[in-house]
Formats: structure tokens, sequence, C-alpha cells
């Protein structure tokens, strides 16, 4: 054991044994200020479900007056555009990065690799800390003088520190921005930890190319957020600095409302290079871990090993390389040099590629396995629906050319709500009802979950699928209303009003599954270790839920890689990661 | 069994949708139909890909679902099986990628012979300025913009003094000339985007952007504001009229031009 | 964005390199059996302290080629740039830097060895060094005050101003870590403990003055 080597600063290494781990003294400490990395994944998740549901009741609320304008006079335009921006953001960043690193990876980064925690679990405990203290900052911007920010997600400025947009000279655009650097700072924390512990906590005989995907996605994540997260944080800083000191960094020398401002020279576009350069691989960012899970989803629940496992592994590994040179294809009508475009267009299609392998080893790890319809299985083949029609509608996107008439129109709300909204929230959601019974040790009640499956699935492909041809027409995206417009027929309109509808049941679905998880806590039936026999390690701790350190005594030991299902000659449709060979034939 | 089907009226239904409902884009009224081309060709490739995929997922649903003594085959994978798909799909990519970097060529090409225009956007209105009888526009500096010179021209600068300025009505464009955009913005991001014409480009203060086109149709088109600039961004709207040459003269003259607008402001 | 690109493909050339280590092209299904076969393919033998920092680094490195790519955009992108009268207190400051990081530098030489008053004495005189540097700065910014370039005059000196300050913070958090493993030092620390903790800080010393070489380079050029 090589205590003396991996002990620093007194944070015991992964491979220490029980006794030499942190342990909880109190309640506090145990459940509160915990350094264990399973609590901490459970703080951020129910942390990131929270703000995630003022997230959907905006939604809900925009919703309502995009498709009855005129009727909710309580929504005003400023307000509209309040509701978008948090909307955006918060699912961006606070939900869906939060919930997929912070959640997803914590809890089960070590379980999955063999480890007792995470390699620093102090500074794991900090990272959930100013994690929370950033969502008090954004939350409090909606009590501050002039209310949040209004400026759209993006944040472009001029606008967005400007008194024509809601919070642009109020206190707004500031917490929003300070919000988002404690973010970062906070991500960075954990982002160590995910990647420090990959490398160096693996149990014996996990090797990289033994590790279920989960794994390698969200460790790929990790390393290009650690890596574009500072974009953002730059953009925050000097943002700040044009707001607050005056600066022109982003801000060129113009006439607002007549008034000459004291800005000069500075460039929008340079604000728009930074966020991109941020703002595209975050979308892998969220994309590579929903990738891992899916694909464990699929594997465990159609009892066949994942097709084309070294495929798998190579095209996160290229889609992850290749996000970083990709971004201006969000800036293709931005007014930037137009010979980008020639580059751009071809990098961002030919990440089309090993992301379409992803889909067919997907669907080859479907054909001749043996599917169980389980919940977590439905959520996984309604991820596939609708990742593939979002990526698809993304090629007429990156495609420069056919951006032009489509970009900042509804075609494009629909088709990022579909690839980045839709389809990696539908992982999350398999993603709990297959690991809620690790985490719980009971079931979650299946009829409610198939209730919310059906309606999830099919009331967001009503809701998005049809707001693509709402784009088609024209309609731009962030109006509060579309109003008297020639080229939009009056059956656009009862279109609107159809999607609002289905937005507001599909939310309401979420209470379902919201009560689900509440309620099953106590009353779902016990599951026992492991209850869908998937072979992967977490499915392998000695109890459930695992006790704090995971493995008990010993370390287990990693024979084989995390796919072995359906195996010709075994006795069982699985063999378990940690099971020796000679036991195997039994 | 109800997820085979759901998968099956999913393909179905989006199809039959794209194909049966009414929500299309405007008739095109410029000369971007390549565009339109591109998008058919895109609309085509992944339609398909999309309806074989969704319906092979049924296939397999209903054929390798879970049933008493079923069991799975072992197959880590197939190198064969694996290229040929991914060359399939290079081919399928690169299919949409040519032309669409060929058309991008064109679309970012300006003809020697195109009329230069200016289009300035500021919270909300739209802003026209079309050059005088010398044919070109006057320089401009954020320095000069004032009540009287709402678009900042040079007074001193000889080209633009018979620039004629266009505040808040329609803008009208003859048929069948070559037009090229140029577009200023004088507080924040703007976006001049008339979906008939299919092309636009955001403004951005501190800079100029263009665009080009050609109108293919005479008529009286909405200009809407396509890059999020404020509380007033879906009130932003402006007009295009598309005319026959001697009628857009006409309308021409009649407009006051720069110097004649110093001198009734004074 | 040259600047960030150049710096990712760096750092993913790294990664390739690690990765061609790993055996990607292996068929995982076919290995069952004992673990660790491959050499290198196990968990790394690296302390996690160890390995945390330096992929701290590579985010600090980012954070900074960020602001470099700034620098360089804003710089070329308009003509309001004026250059910066650089003061020759920066001068002074970057040899402080350099003598703050020997001092370092000698503690972990005395760790080696394994003599502890070597250990105090180097890293005191560090510390000091870098205290003195961050005055210093203070000091340069006084001078670029008194030239008349306030934080907003120009993007040049806005980024001075900018820059300087996020070098520092990581100077002055990294100063708080060298004043506990100071304390720990005094209070008799355990010299293997030491030893890392002393390389840790040495490491993260070297960093920021080939960071500070840098940022001070693009100031002189600009």
């Amino acid at each position: 054991m090589s205590i003396a080597s991996g002990s620093v600063d007194g944070i015991p290494a992964a491979e220490v044994p029980d006794v030499e781990l942190y342990h909880p003294r109190s309640w506090i400490t145990k459940w509160v200020f915990s350094q264990d990395a399973k609590v901490i994944g459970i703080q951020y998740a129910l942390t990131a479900t929270a703000i995630g549901l003022v997230a959907l009741v905006l939604s809900w609320l925009m919703r309502l007056q995009l498709g009855f304008p005129g009727v909710f006079d309580f929504i005003t335009p400023a307000e509209y555009y309040q509701f978008i921006t948090m909307h955006g953001m918060i699912m961006v960043v606070y939900l869906l990065t939060a919930l997929f690193l912070g959640g997803f990876g914590n809890y089960l980064i070590p379980l999955m690799i063999g480890a007792r925690d995470m390699v620093f679990p102090y500074m794991n405990m900090l990272s959930y800390w100013i994690y929370l203290l950033a969502v008090l900052v954004l939350v409090a911007s909606f009590f501050a003088p002039g209310g949040p920010t209004g400026a759209g997600w993006t944040l472009y400025p001029p606008q967005s520190i400007l008194s024509g947009t809601p919070g642009g000279q109020d206190w707004g655009i500031i917490l929003m921005l300070l919000s988002l650097m404690l973010f970062i700072i906070g991500f960075t924390m954990g982002g160590l930890n995910y990647v420090v512990t990959v490398l160096q906590a693996r149990a014996r005989g996990m090797t990289m190319m033994r590790m279920p995907l989960t794994v390698w996605g969200i460790f790929t994540a990790t390393v290009m957020a650690l890596l574009a997260f500072p974009a953002l944080f730059v953009s925050a800083v000097m943002m700040l600095l044009d707001r607050l000191l005056g600066t022109s960094f982003f801000m060129p020398a113009l006439v607002e409302m007549g008034q000459r401002l004291n800005h000069e020279g500075g460039s929008p576009l340079l604000f728009q290079h930074l966020f991109w350069f941020f703002g595209h691989p975050e979308v892998y960012i969220v994309a590579l871990p929903a990738f891992g899970i899916v694909s464990d989803l699929i594997s465990v629940h159609a009892r066949r090993n994942i097709f084309g496992y070294r495929m798998m592994v190579w095209a996160i590994i290229i889609i992850g390389a290749l996000s970083f040179i990709v971004w201006a294809h969000h800036m293709y009508v931005s007014g930037m040099n137009p010979y980008f475009g020639f580059f751009f267009a071809t990098t961002t299609l030919i990440i089309a590629v090993p992301t379409a392998i992803k889909v067919y080893n997907w669907l080859l790890t479907l054909w001749r396995g043996d599917i169980h319809l389980t919940v977590p299985m439905l959520f996984a083949l309604a991820f596939i629906v609708t990742f593939v029609n979002g990526g698809l509608t993304g090629l007429f996107l990156g495609n420069v050319v056919v951006d032009v008439p489509l970009s900042d129109t509804m075609f494009v709300v629909a088709h990022f709500h579909m690839v980045m909204g839709v389809a990696p929230i539908f992982v999350i959601f398999g993603a709990i009802y297959h690991w809620y019974p690790k985490i719980t040790g009971r079931m979650l009640n299946e009829v409610m979950g198939r209730i919310h499956f059906w309606v999830s699935f099919l009331g967001a492909y009503l809701i998005f699928f049809p707001m693509h041809y709402i784009g088609l027409l024209g309609v731009p995206r962030r109006y509060h209303e579309i109003g008297e417009t020639a080229f939009v027929p009056a059956s656009a309109h009862t279109l609107n009003a159809f999607i609002s509808v289905m937005a507001l049941i599909v939310g309401a679905a979420q209470i379902v599954f919201l009560f689900n998880l509440a309620w099953s806590i106590r009353r779902g039936r016990s599951a026992g270790d492991n209850p869908w026999n998937a072979a992967s390690l977490e499915w392998q701790t000695p109890q459930t839920p695992p006790p704090h350190g995971n493995w008990g005594q010993d370390l287990p030991v990693v024979y084989r890689w995390a796919y072995d299902y359906s195996v010709p000659g075994a006795a069982q449709d699985f063999i378990p990661q940690n099971q020796p060979p000679a036991k195997a034939a039994e | 069994m109800a997820v085979a089907i759901a998968l099956i009226l999913v393909a179905v239904g989006s199809v039959a949708f794209h194909m049966l409902s009414p929500w299309w884009w405007t008739p095109i009224a410029s000369n971007w139909s390549y565009i339109d081309d591109t998008l058919i060709v895109t609309f085509w490739i992944t339609g398909v890909a999309f309806t074989i995929i969704v319906l092979f997922m049924a296939y397999c649903v209903v054929r390798f679902r879970h049933r008493p003594g079923h069991k799975a085959e072992h197959e880590p994978e197939n190198k064969r099986l694996e290229w040929w798909l991914t060359i399939g799909t290079t081919i399928g990519v690169a299919a949409l990628l040519a032309p669409g970097l060929i058309v991008w060529h064109r679309f970012i090409t300006v003809p020697a012979n195109a009329t230069e225009i200016e289009i300035v956007g500021q919270q909300w209105q739209w802003t026209f300025r079309l050059p005088g009888h010398d044919g070109r526009l006057g320089t401009v500096s954020v320095r000069f913009i004032g009540p009287d010179n709402p678009l900042g021209i040079d007074p001193s600068d000889p080209a633009g003094q018979d620039d004629v300025i266009v505040e808040g009505g329609e803008l009208q464009l003859p048929i069948g000339r070559p037009v090229k955009v140029l577009m200023r913005a004088i507080d924040v991001l703007h976006n001049f985007y008339v979906p008939e014409f299919r092309a636009k480009m955001d403004m951005v203060p501190g800079q100029v952007t263009f665009f080009w086109f050609t109108p293919t149709r005479t008529g009286t088109f909405e200009a809407v504001c396509a890059e999020l600039c404020g509380l007033g961004h879906a009130v932003m709207r402006g007009r295009v009229v598309v005319v026959e040459e001697a009628e857009y003269h006409a309308w021409l003259e009649r407009q006051p031009t720069f110097v004649r607008r110093l001198a009734a402001a004074r | 964005m040259t600047a960030i690109i150049l710096y990712v493909a760096v750092l993913g050339s790294i990664a390739a390199w690690w990765l061609s280590r790993q055996r990607l092209m292996a068929k995982p299904w076919l290995e069952v059996g004992a673990a660790g076969e491959a050499p290198g393919t196990g968990a790394s033998e690296v302390p996690a302290a160890k390995l945390g920092l330096w992929v701290f680094l590579a985010v600090v490195g980012a954070l900074l080629t960020l602001f470099v790519s700034a620098y360089l955009m804003r710089m070329h992108m308009s003509q309001d740039w004026r250059p910066l009268p650089t003061p020759w207190m920066l001068w002074f400051n970057t040899a402080l830097l350099a003598l703050s990081s020997f001092g370092l530098h000698r503690a972990q030489m005395a760790a080696r060895i394994g003599w502890r008053q070597g250990i105090e004495v180097g890293m005191i005189a560090g510390g000091l060094a870098a205290l003195g540097f961050l005055a210093g700065q203070y000091l340069a910014w006084q001078q670029v005050m008194a030239e008349g370039f306030g934080v907003a005059t120009n993007p040049s000196s806005s980024f001075f101003y900018l820059i300087t300050t996020v070098h520092g913070l990581h100077l002055l958090g990294g100063l708080v870590v060298l004043g506990r493993t100071i304390y720990r030092t005094a209070r008799g620390a355990g010299l293997e403990q030491l030893r890392l903790s002393v390389e840790l800080c040495a490491t993260y010393w070297h960093f920021l003055l080939v960071a500070w070489i840098a940022l001070f380079g693009l100031l002189l050029h600009g």
C-alpha cells in the first residue's frame, strides 16, 4: 500500500485501506459538509434539479407568452427576455454541466473505476459549495433591482451591458457574470478531481480500455471543460470591466439613444470568439457524458456488449479534439471574415462522421440483442431518436450557406433543444432510473416511470419537431411575440399555441417523475445489489447503497472489460468485471 | 410493442408532416435559389438517414425484444461493417458540404456591377442610405452622429453631400440589379433579415459588414431584426419594396439628400 | 485565437502521446485475465497531488493563453491601440520573481538531501522575494498611472492592469500554500511529506515565472 507516496497535505490517497479514509464524525460532516464523492454527487444533483425546476417554470412562462400573446399581460417584454436568458443559462451551465459532471461524475467515477473516493475529497467538497454559491448568486439576481439580465444566454455585448436590455445597467448582468465566474472556479476544483481520479485511482486491472464508456465520456468532457471554461471566465472578466470600469475590450464607439458613450474601438466579435471557444466545446461537454451513459444503458438493457467499443472510445476522443476547432460555426452571419466559413463548415461537418459512428454502434448493439424494454432502455431509445433528429438538423446549420437563412430563427431553437436539451435530459432520466437502485437501494416505480416516459418522449418531440418549420418560415428567435407579420400565416400562430400547450403538459409530467423520486425512497421495491444484472464495477459493491469507502476491506481487482454480456459458454448472461477468469465458466 | 409503433409513428409522422404541413419557407424573391437547392439536398439526405435509423430501431425492438429463451448474440465488433458505414457517412457528408461551400463562395463574392447601398440599425429602427448622382457613399464616423446627422456622415466629404437618407420608412430597390448591402449599427448588434431574400448578416457597431443579392420579384417585403438587440427587438420592422427600374429612379428623386437635410435642419 | 489554438494543440499532443501508450488498439474483450500485464496501462504512479498540480497548471496556462489571445486580437482588430510606456520597474520585478523561483529551487534541493534548515531558508527567501515582486508590481502600476494611463484609458493599459492582476492573484494563492508549508516545516512535519510539498511549491513558482516572462514579453510587444 503506497500510503507514503500518495498521501499529501492530509489528503488520503485513493488506495489506502478503509481505516485511513476521511471519516465523518457527525451528521453535519456526513450529509452537509461531506467529503464523500457519493454524497457530493447527490448534493450536486439535488441542487441542479432544484435550479432546473426554476428553468422549467421559466420555460412555461415564456411559452405562455409565445403561444398566447397578449393574454398573459403580466409577462412584459422585459420579463420575457429575462426568462429566456435565465432559462438558457440555467439549463446549459447550472443544470446540464453540473448534473453530468458534478452529479454523475462524482457518484459514478469512483465506483466505476474501483476507487474508494475522489483523490482530493476536501477540494471536492469545496467544489460543491462554490457551485451552490454560484447558484445562489444567480438566484439573487431575480431579486436584485432591475431583475436578472435579459441579454440572451449568449450575453452578446454591447447590448448585454446597455440600458436597452433588462439588467444591462442594473445588477442583473453583474450578478450573472459573477455567478459564472464562481461556477467556473468551483467546476475547476471538481474537474481536477475527476481527471486525476481517473488517471491515478483506477483499481488494479482497470486499464483505460476496460473502463465503461460512461467514465470515458465524463473523463473526456471534463478535460475539455477544464480547457474551455477559462474562455468563458476571460470573457466574463473582461465584460465585467467594460461594464464597471468603462474599459473598451468589447465596446466600440457607439451612440446609445442619442448619447455618445465613452467606449472606443472595442470589438463585439472578440467576445463572440471567446464565448464560442467555450460555447461549442460546452455542447460536447454535455453530449459526451450523455454518449457514454447511454452506451452503458443500451448495453446493459439489451444484454449485449456495446458494439465496436474501440471505435466508441476513439470517436469520443476525436469528437473532443475536433470540438475545439469548430466554434465559429456559431458566427457564420456575425460579420467575421467570411472566408473563415470554409474552414469552420468543413471541420463542423467532419465531426458528423465520428458522431454518426456512435449512433450506428448504438443501433448495432440493439441489433441481435435481447432487448429488455425497461424504463432506462425506453429513455435510451428516445435519446437516439431525438439526438439523431437534432444531429441531422445540425448538418443544416453547420453547412455555412444553409445556415444563412436559418440562423437566428426558431429553427435554431428547435435544433439545439432537440440535440442538447431533450436528448441529454432523456439520458439523465434513463440514468436516474438505472442507478437510483444503487443510490437508494430501491427501484423507482415502474408505472409512474412509463407515464413519465411516454408523455416526455412524445410531448417533447411534438414540441420541437414542428418548431423547425416555424423557423423555416423565417420567424426569428427571441421574439416575445411574432406580431403582425406578412410572411407568417395565421396557421403558424395556431401551431405556436399547440407547442405551448404541449410544453405545459410535458412540464407537468416531470411532477410525476419528482413524485416518483420521493415516493420510491421509502416505498419502492427493494432492489438488491445488482437488479439489472450489470457487469460494470459499481454494481459489484458489497453493500447497497455503497457505504463510505465503497468496497469494504479489499479494493476490487478487475479481470475483464465492462461489457461481458451473453458471452457464449458463460453460466449467466453477464460476467462481472471483477470475476476471475476461472470462475466465469462455472 | 408500443415502443415499436411509436417509433414507426415518429418516422412516418415526421415525413408526413414535412410533406403535408402548410408551413414552409416563403416564396423566394432573390437570386439565392441556390441556397434553397442546397437546403433541399440537405433535407433529402438527412430525411432518408433519419427515417432509416428510426425504422431500423423499430425493427430491432420487435425482432430482438426479450422473450423467454431468447439470448443476445456476442459480437464485440465488425470491422467491415463499421468501415462501410463510415465510408457511406463520409460520402453523404461530402455531398452536403461540397455544394454548400460552392454556394458560399458565390455568396461572398460580390459581382463588380453591384450597387452599394447602406442599411443602418439602431435601437429600434432601420435607416437606409443610398448613393446620390455620383454613385458613391460618403465616409462616416460615430463622431459626427447628432440629431441632424443620424448616420454620422462626414459633412466635409463631397461624396456624402448627395447621399439619400431614408429614415424609418421603406427601402425601394430596382428589380434585377445586384445590390451590395453595406451594414452598420450605431449602438448594438442587429441583423436585417428579409426572409424572401434568404440572405442576412449581422450589423456590428464599429465595423461594416455586407451581403449581396439580386431582387428577382417585385413586391413589398417585410424586414425583421434577427439578432437580439434589446427590448424592442421584436418590433424592429422595416419594409423593402422591389420595383421596376424607372419607378425606382422616380422614388429616389423624391428622397431628401444629406445637404438638403442639413439645410432644412438649420 | 491562434495562441490558444496552438496551446490546445500542444496539450493535445501530450494527451495523444499518453493515449498512445494506453493500448487503444487493444481488443479488451479478448484480454480476460489477471490485471496489469501490459506495463504502463495501470493507474498512474505519480502522486495524486503532483498530477493534480500539473493538470491545474494546464488550466491556468489555458486561462493566461486566452488573455494573450484576447490581447493580440484586440490589438489588431482596431486602430486605437496606443503602446504603453513600459515602466522600468517591471525589469526589476522580473529579477525579483526569478530570485524567488531560485529560492524555492534551493529549498527543493535541500529537501532532496534532507536538510531542514535549508528548506526553511529557501522557502522564506522565496516567499519574501515573491512579496517583493507583488509590491513592485504595485509600484509599476503607480508608474503607469503617472504616465496618464488609467484602467480605461486605452486597451493597452486595460490589459496591462488586468494581466498583472490575474498573474498576481495566482502568485498570492501560491503564497498562501507556501506559508502553510513553511508553518508545517517549522512545526517539524515529516521529511517525506515536506519533500513533495516543497516540490509542488517550486513547480508552481517556476510556472508562474515562465508565465510572467511570457506575459512581460507580450506587454513589451504591445
